[in-house]
């Protein structure tokens, strides 16, 4: 049969379907079974309107328990399988921890995990916090918003032309390659390459030290588990200056290879940050957008106190603005940080895993249907079940905590 | 807040300089491609498509002299055009170690008598006092300046004459397909839910608000293999019922969320009259609920579209591979392994897939920005 005939039939019958079965639900249990009338009209109401709920929600919750809460128990249960359905105990889970490449997805997911949730949500409050004030600020943001219309694999195509490499004999295709080539050892090079990237690694270490320093300040004495999560922050922020210093330190001592077209792609490590801009890319509309309506939300009061005060804009925006919509900032860290577990479609086209840049979503799909290896595939699942599980619990306390 | 104070001016030029420079660095890349997709093969490989609007002056690639021979007495002579394009010669030459070796209208001696005469516009005339007839032609190097050339042939190859296997215009249909009944069902399935979450009191209302929330979180990869099986067993397989059912189920968290916090916020005296008029529950769904909560539906229903249209690992689990089920984003990733280098095709056929949900974008963003507040900000 001819597919859109199929499709319109199918939207018939589901409409159909969703709407005859809601009627026929509803007339069954008004007029059939629990009628509005005769001698136990008040009961019938009642009993009625006990059913009433289920008999709506039956669809969704059939869905729901088919398609996402049956199949977490069952690949649970397949990961403790092996190929063939024997089981194993964890006998995939130690297998996987042995693989180089499992070690490999892991450490790029953990990347993953602080550049593009961190990157997107500064460049988002940057756009929101200037589109705000500026009289085409809605045209700009459309443009920036735009890359979420993109599907990950027609962003992946974007970025590999800008990212292409010809030989240097060559015209230059790709704009990154074509600005590289530009670059000699001059001046500018000096400038843009070392001294400003050198710049910014140290800016991030300094907030760091800031936000360390806050944290061993902020009350002494407090609860233990809240001065052993602080403590945990001060040695990440330390741990994640010492690499930075150390990049630093390589930026400026480095050789770079000039007049060399690069291999954007297929240079180990840096690679993964050429990948990771693509989702930066997509994302940093996202949180514009939401950022932009929380820092409208803030109460105007609050800043004309600041301005009354003397206060410049670099303090109105750090000291009055950020710290009212860090719940904001937060859903919106959170919302990436899932986006980042899930992503496997940009390392699939652009990289497929190769040249060190394997992720754990993309080497769950490499084990499901390239190798064959259901419970592999399956444990590798289970490791992204469990790298979101604090959000979800977290998720749930605050949906509850809203609610009372 | 502007005038609050008396802006500095410096100040709001700096906003609105970053702000272009911010703006311009998030459409370059959007831009280059489709540029590059209006651009043939050669002038793509011979210049970055941030030249493409400019004439450039570039060595171009060697190209060997063909013609029909001709006789003006003794000498044997082929006369022609080096370039079917309005390309001015600036120098040219004969041996790749000395490309621009003559200016247009000199004659090179080629040996043995023969000689070759390149004029500005590239017409060339090559003359031996011995016929041509099985020898080999010369190759001539030029540097040449190319005005700007666009064209739709990319456009037109890719979407009537497709290489074998990799039909973008059917791929087109199939995204189609997928994505309508994917994004149709969900809404109808989660309004009727949505409704009852937000206006129904029953026992277990919370928990079952706190599930969806918590489900909303669940990465649908863990759901890949056993729905593929269960879908095995029951004897729908790969096919677009099963992915209309995968992408209803996975949709489902986000569209009762959203639905559910939109329709909490209607006004209550409404439902209430109605069902003291003696409405049925049905009824207030569908004459009052359903028109009231319109805005929320539209943005729901333009998030699953962009979804289900953009998704790549739910259609690469669930549909067969086979032209008649192959939908856009998988085609294009079979491309850039395929054709990674021919971005003439690569570039039409990525804008082909991304044109619906860039237009959709654009004419419904008021909605998506809606739908984005109301499921992020409280």
């Amino acid at each position: 049969m001819n597919p859109a005939l199929y499709a319109l039939i199918v939207i018939l019958l589901g409409i159909g379907g969703c709407i005859g079965y809601f009627w026929t639900a509803n007339f069954l249990l008004d007029k059939v079974l629990f009628p509005a009338r005769g001698a136990n009209i008040g009961r019938n109401i009642n009993r009625a309107n006990m059913v009433r709920p289920w008999v709506f929600l039956f669809p969704a919750l059939f869905f729901l328990g088919i398609y996402l809460a049956y199949p977490v128990f069952a690949t649970l249960s397949l990961s403790l399988n092996d190929r063939n359905g024997a089981f194993i105990g964890l006998g995939n889970y130690s297998r996987m921890i042995a693989e180089p490449k499992f070690g490999e997805s892991l450490r790029n997911n953990m990347l993953w995990l602080v550049v593009v949730p961190a990157a997107s949500t500064v460049f988002g409050l940057l756009a929101a916090q200037l589109t705000d004030r500026i009289r085409w600020g809605n045209l700009a943001k459309s443009l920036i918003f735009m890359p979420m219309a993109i599907s990950f694999v027609g962003a992946s195509v974007i970025w590999k032309l800008v990212y292409d490499a010809r030989d240097a004999s060559l015209p230059q295709v790709g704009l990154l390659n074509a600005v590289w080539m530009q670059f000699g050892g001059g001046f500018w090079s000096l400038l843009l390459l070392r001294i400003l990237p050198a710049a910014i690694l140290v800016a991030l270490i300094v907030a760091g030290a800031l936000a360390a320093w806050a944290m061993v300040r902020a009350t002494p004495g407090g609860k233990l588990s809240a001065n052993v999560l602080r403590g945990i922050g001060v040695v990440i922020i330390a741990a994640l200056a010492y690499v930075l210093g150390g990049w630093g330190l390589g930026l400026l001592t480095a050789a770079l290879p000039y007049g060399r077209p690069q291999l954007w792609l297929q240079t180990p490590f840096w690679n993964n940050f050429f990948l990771m801009m693509v989702l930066v890319w997509i994302q940093t509309g996202f949180a514009m957008v939401i950022l932009s309506a929380a820092l409208r939300g803030v109460p105007e009061d609050t800043i004309e106190a600041a301005v009354l005060d003397g206060a410049n804009p670099f303090q109105i925006f750090f000291r009055i603005k950020v710290p009212q919509i860090r719940g904001t900032i937060v859903v919106v860290w959170t919302t990436i940080t899932i986006v980042v577990l899930k992503v496997f479609d940009i390392v699939l086209a652009m990289t497929n895993g190769q040249w060190e840049t394997q992720v754990l979503a993309n080497y769950m799909y490499d084990k499901f249907f390239r190798s064959f290896d259901t419970g592999m595939g399956s444990a590798a699942a289970m490791v992204i079940m469990a790298l979101v599980t604090p959000i979800l619990i977290w998720n749930v306390w605050n949906a509850r905590k809203e609610m009372r | 807040m502007d005038n609050i104070a008396g802006q500095k001016s410096a100040l709001a030029w700096a906003v609105n300089l970053s702000v272009a420079v911010l703006v311009i660095l998030w459409i370059i890349p959007t831009a280059g491609l489709l540029v590059s997709s209006f651009r043939s093969g050669d002038q793509i490989d011979s210049s970055g498509w941030w030249q493409a609007f400019a004439t450039q002056e570039a060595q171009q690639a060697p190209i060997r002299i063909t013609g029909a021979e001709t006789t003006e007495g003794e000498t044997h002579v082929i006369a022609g055009h080096l370039f079917t394009t309005g390309a001015t010669v600036s120098a040219w030459g004969i041996s790749s170690r000395e490309p621009a070796a003559f200016a247009p209208d000199e004659t090179a001696d080629l040996g043995g008598g023969s000689s070759l005469t390149v004029a500005q516009d590239g017409s060339f005339t090559l003359s031996s006092p011995t016929s041509f007839e099985g020898a080999r032609l010369p190759r001539v190097f030029t540097t040449a300046a190319t005005p700007p050339e666009f064209t739709i042939d990319n456009y037109r190859n890719v979407i009537f004459s497709p290489m074998a296997g990799q039909s973008i215009g059917q791929a087109f249909l199939n995204t189609l397909t997928v994505s309508i009944p994917a994004t149709v069902i969900p809404i109808l399935v989660a309004a009727f839910a949505a409704y009852a979450l937000a206006w129904m009191d029953f026992p277990g209302r919370a928990l079952l608000i706190a599930t969806i929330v918590g489900l909303l979180v669940v990465p649908l990869q863990l759901a890949l293999i056993p729905l593929l099986q269960l879908h095995n067993t029951i004897g729908i397989g790969k096919g677009y019922l099963g992915i209309w059912l995968a992408h209803t189920g996975f949709g489902l968290p986000m569209a009762i969320y959203l639905l559910r916090n939109y329709m909490v916020g209607l006004p209550k005296d409404i439902i209430e009259n109605a069902r003291v008029d003696g409405a049925t529950e049905f009824q207030i769904f569908v004459k009052i609920i359903l028109p009231l909560s319109f805005p929320a539906l539209a943005s729901f229903a333009i998030f699953q579209f962009l979804w289900t249209w953009n998704d790549l690992l739910v259609a690469l689990v669930f549909l067969g591979t086979g032209n008649d089920q192959q939908v856009l984003t998988g085609n294009l990733v079979n491309l850039m392994g395929s054709r990674g280098g021919d971005w003439e095709i690569l570039s039409a056929s990525a804008f082909v897939s991304i044109a619906v949900p860039l237009l959709v974008f654009f004419s419904m963003q008021r909605f998506l920005v809606r739908g984005l507040l109301a499921g992020s900000v409280k």
